[in-house]
């Protein structure tokens, strides 16, 4: 499957707050919202997505949080699967874009090249939700696990390949203070 | 009142919502006030550098939070503190010492003596507290720093402070 219409699927017109892994997923995601300013894209700090959207989601309960990573990305902390079972955030999707490789790098296959079912470890670690999406057909079933409340996890096998996006803000300062103003409703927050 | 219910009060006064952490004995006070605690969250982590990704969440969602660790479970935090530098995070972390004041355990001795090297190659400001009175005017002026100062800054907790485990005996 395509990942930008995956992605535009899943997230078009969700009124969530995304957080990215690296790459081709925050590439993804900013191609898709122009890099909305409910948009914090990391192209760095690989293995951090999860995490950040626990923070975030723990700290907003009232809106929905997606994190949209890569399969490379999400291998690097598996454990933070673990911490948010434990949590039981109710309003946090995490989108895996999973094309079986590090595609940044060369395209070298990762874990789930080799049969790694990243669905199978959310759901043995404890969250109630896991769905595999083999192709548009499976989609329609995924968005509403991005929109309803509950704590989800939507695995979509994609295609392999790059997907640029040459208007990548990667100013941290810049993307983390224009997130936070744009939560707070505040021109002037920090 | 002792230190960590002392320390547990000034972070609750600066409304720190989260209190993400990996256990250990020097800390095992702070981590039950936060369990027991109906207004704050306490996650436990597999690794530190979750604590890392969780603070800078809890900062974009316009909270609170601190990272719990010990000295052996700094140099898991580098990667993740790229995060904080990059985008100038505030982030704030209470670090209990092994490896240094009447350590017993050899195995403590590398990662203890990497702490402040690690943070400052990091660009994570180190402050000391090495006796009970020291511990609360410490933790609120790496609060002020961080905070207001817009800094990431690790508390470092020392062994003379938390006592040493005692072995063989």
């Amino acid at each position: 499957m395509d990942r930008r219409e995956a992605v535009a699927r899943l997230l078009g017109d969700s009124g969530a707050l995304v957080v990215t892994g690296l790459g081709n997923a925050a590439n993804d995601v900013a191609a898709l919202t122009d890099q909305g300013d409910h948009v914090f894209a990391m192209d760095g700090a690989m293995g951090a997505a999860v995490s950040v959207g626990l923070g975030l989601a723990l700290a907003q309960p009232e809106r929905r949080v997606v994190v949209v990573t890569g399969d490379g990305e999400l291998l690097m902390n598996l454990g933070t699967l673990a911490t948010v079972a434990v949590q039981q955030p109710a309003n946090l999707t995490v989108i895996c874009l999973d094309n079986a490789a590090y595609e940044l790098t060369g395209g070298q296959a990762t874990h789930t090249a080799h049969g790694v079912d990243l669905a199978g470890v959310a759901l043995a670690a404890g969250w109630p939700a896991a769905l595999t999406v083999g192709g548009p057909g499976d989609l329609d079933a995924a968005r509403k696990l991005v929109d309803a409340d509950g704590l989800a996890f939507v695995l979509v096998k994609v295609d392999p390949g790059n997907t640029p996006y040459d208007r990548l803000d990667r100013n941290g300062q810049s993307i983390r203070l224009r997130f936070r103003r744009a939560l707070a409703g505040d021109a002037h927050l920090d | 009142m002792t230190w960590p219910d002392a320390v547990y009060g000034v972070l609750r006064e600066r409304d720190t919502r989260q209190f993400a952490y990996v256990p250990d004995s020097g800390h095992r006070r702070l981590i039950d006030l936060a369990h027991d605690d109906p207004d704050v969250r306490a996650i436990p982590l597999t690794c530190e550098e979750e604590g890392v990704g969780i603070v800078a969440g809890a900062h974009l969602g316009l909270s609170r939070a601190v990272l719990l660790m010990q000295s052996s479970g700094v140099g898991n935090c580098v990667n993740f503190l790229s995060l904080i530098q990059h985008c100038a995070f505030p982030f704030l972390t209470l670090v209990t010492m092994r490896g240094e004041f009447g350590e017993q355990n050899p195995w403590q001795f590398a990662m203890g003596r990497a702490v402040e090297p690690t943070f400052h190659a990091m660009r994570v400001a180190t402050l000391r507290a090495d006796a009970p009175d020291d511990v609360v005017p410490v933790v609120e002026a790496a609060i002020g720093m961080v905070d207001r100062g817009g800094q990431a800054v690790a508390v470092l907790l020392g062994q003379r402070l938390l006592g040493a485990k005692k072995f063989g005996q």
